[in-house]
């Protein structure tokens, strides 16, 4: 089933980890298995970038992965960090906040892709997300436990997505759990309620173009199908409107960008979103009740229709 | 169990098949009063008013509570705070007047069969799902799968709904103030549909049977779904049930689309299944 749900204050900023918290807690019923969140600030202010990455998986309960000794870990984060400075970039400061997972600000200004494919080569690490304002941060367990294992609550920024997942066709791990970056660039994540039925068809057709794919989940689909439409010149907008022609399926999906919040529903409106739009504040979920939580007191909401795609600026 | 040996039902006609469960057995005997009233259903009072805050409660201690008000006679009950939670008013079986001030989630008040229900706020997916008679009032939007599979009674949204509209409903009406989604009628079987707004894509899709009507643009047929002539009795039907409705009391229906079931789908074909495997 799992739950989707994001918000955008317009020129404010939040406590956005603490709010996405409580709208994917609201969810959790429609996903226990594991929970992403999005968030976008200001950085770390010199507009360097920030890389989430992981080197190893979790293997909490109900977690399809395989344990390994935390020196397996270690190994591979020194790899990583060489990788780094081989590559011409810096590490300004970095952080660990897993035995597997870590928060890195690095200086560097050259090809990402090339970057990312290097970092990516280190055995069992992936970015999680490489921006200057994006934090994304996924992981097994509920939002409050996610939360709380990554001091997301005090995460301050303008909007974010998150998802809490029912893994249906692929494993309970991080690597298959939204959100997903939209490699390379920067800055853009994605979560998704829904199956995509040409899933392996467009996949194949992006790996030949040079895309990579690093889960086996259809959602990450969408995530590389919109980078690809960027990186061809295609508006944000105008990637999501193809979207909703090329990617065969039952979908409801959010997307993200450094100053942006985007939703396209699908042709058969068969997944379900609730949104509630004001002058200041953007709110959307699966159910109204995740959205209650930010603003208890009655309020207009409605569903957005079948073949609609909007998007909302910071 | 009755005793249907010589039963007033046998000489109507009612039991030329042999009915085996004791519910069916018991339900098709007109004779024992007793049997028309479902267990669970209260003698209500409607002077007799009272209200309950559920911002505290969850859905399956609400829904006790309105259980037991109506045991104890309560026939009118307001409901404050229902902050969009999900299977609220569900499977009441008798006269209530009830009223939702503020929205409701999925599967909001369900299986319903008699209660006039008002809701000053929004409906998520599925309200009122299979309802069998009463009234629901909605204020606000509806999300999909609104009517879904309704028997009976009017189904009253002010604002616009979302997809699958009516989606398998067997009787009832269903009227909606603004637009309605995708496959509004999806497979609908009997009972009418009126929208005064626009229709989404596939409107009627493979629908048996009953009557859609729709004020505005369609965006397009689903299959086997086309358009009829509309007459005026249907316009006078229209016209009285809008009032009930208190909605389009200005609205001109013979502007309106009347859409039936063409009925040249497969299930209207003469052919037993082992036939049509031939035919395919």
């Amino acid at each position: 089933m799992c739950g989707i749900a994001g918000l955008i204050h317009k020129g404010k900023t939040v406590n956005i980890g603490k709010e996405l918290q409580d709208m994917l807690q609201a969810l959790k019923h429609r996903g226990p298995d594991s929970t992403g969140f999005a968030l976008y600030g200001k950085g770390n202010n010199q507009g360097d970038y920030i890389m989430r990455f992981k080197v190893g998986e979790n293997v909490a309960e109900g977690s399809t992965a395989v344990n390994e000794e935390k020196s397996v870990y270690d190994a591979r984060r020194k790899e990583v960090d060489k990788h780094i400075r081989d590559l011409g970039g810096s590490i300004v400061n970095d952080a660990q906040l897993t035995p597997y997972s870590f928060r890195y600000c690095i200086k560097y200004d050259k090809d990402l892709m090339e970057f990312s494919k290097k970092i990516e080569s280190v055995d069992m690490t992936e970015i999680l997300s490489l921006g200057k304002s994006l934090e994304l941060v996924k992981d097994i367990g509920d939002a409050s436990v996610v939360s709380k294992q990554y001091g997301l609550d005090k995460i301050k920024g303008t909007h974010a997505i998150g998802h809490s997942r029912m893994a249906t066709e692929s494993g309970v791990d991080i690597r298959s759990a939204h959100p997903f970056w939209g490699y390379p660039f920067s800055d853009v994540s994605v979560v998704h309620n829904g199956q995509l039925t040409n899933y392996w068809n467009n996949r194949r057709a992006l790996e030949n173009k040079g895309m990579r794919f690093m889960s086996e989940c259809d959602s990450e689909l969408i995530a590389v199908y919109l980078a690809q439409k960027m990186r061809n010149g295609a508006s944000l907008k105008d990637g999501m409107q193809d979207s909703l022609k090329e990617l065969d399926g039952v979908f409801t999906y959010l997307v993200a960008t450094k100053d942006s919040l985007g939703m396209a529903k699908d042709t058969m409106a068969a997944k379900p979103m609730v949104l509630y739009e004001s002058d200041d504040l953007v709110a959307l979920g699966s159910e109204e009740i995740a959205i209650r939580t930010l603003l208890p007191q009655e309020i207009d909401t409605y569903d957005p229709y079948d073949g609609e795609v909007k998007v909302w600026q910071i | 169990m009755a005793n249907l040996k010589n039963s007033k039902s046998k000489s109507m006609g009612l039991h030329k098949e042999v009915l085996t469960g004791r519910t069916q057995q018991v339900f098709f005997n007109p004779e024992e009063a007793e049997n028309f009233f479902y267990y669970g259903a209260h003698d209500v009072d409607f002077n007799k008013r009272t209200e309950i805050d559920a911002m505290d409660l969850t859905a399956a201690q609400l829904n006790d509570k309105l259980h037991s008000l109506m045991k104890e006679g309560y026939g009118s009950v307001v409901v404050k705070n229902p902050q969009g939670k999900h299977s609220l008013g569900v499977g009441i079986l008798n006269k209530l007047n009830l009223i939702f001030e503020g929205s409701l989630g999925y599967f909001g008040v369900g299986s319903i069969d008699g209660p006039v229900v008002r809701i000053t706020g929004r409906v998520g997916w599925s309200c009122a799902e299979n309802m069998m008679a009463g009234k629901v009032v909605i204020e606000k939007n509806a999300g999909s799968c609104f009517g879904a599979a309704i028997r009976g009674g009017d189904l009253v949204c002010k604002g616009s709904v979302g997809a699958r509209t009516g989606i398998d409903m067997k009787g009832g009406t269903i009227i909606v103030g603004g637009d309605a989604g995708a496959f509004t009628g999806f497979m609908m079987q009997r009972g009418r549909i009126i929208v005064l707004g626009d229709a989404g894509i596939n409107l009627g899709d493979s629908m048996y049977d009953g009557t859609i009507f729709i004020g505005g643009k369609i965006k397009s047929f689903g299959s086997d779904a086309i358009k009829s002539k509309i007459t005026s009795d249907d316009i006078s039907w229209l016209k009285r049930k809008l009032k009930v409705a208190e909605i389009g009391s200005d609205f001109d229906f013979s502007k309106m689309t009347k859409v039936v079931a063409g009925k040249k789908l497969w299930n209207y074909d003469a052919l037993e299944p082992s036939e049509k495997k031939g035919a395919i």
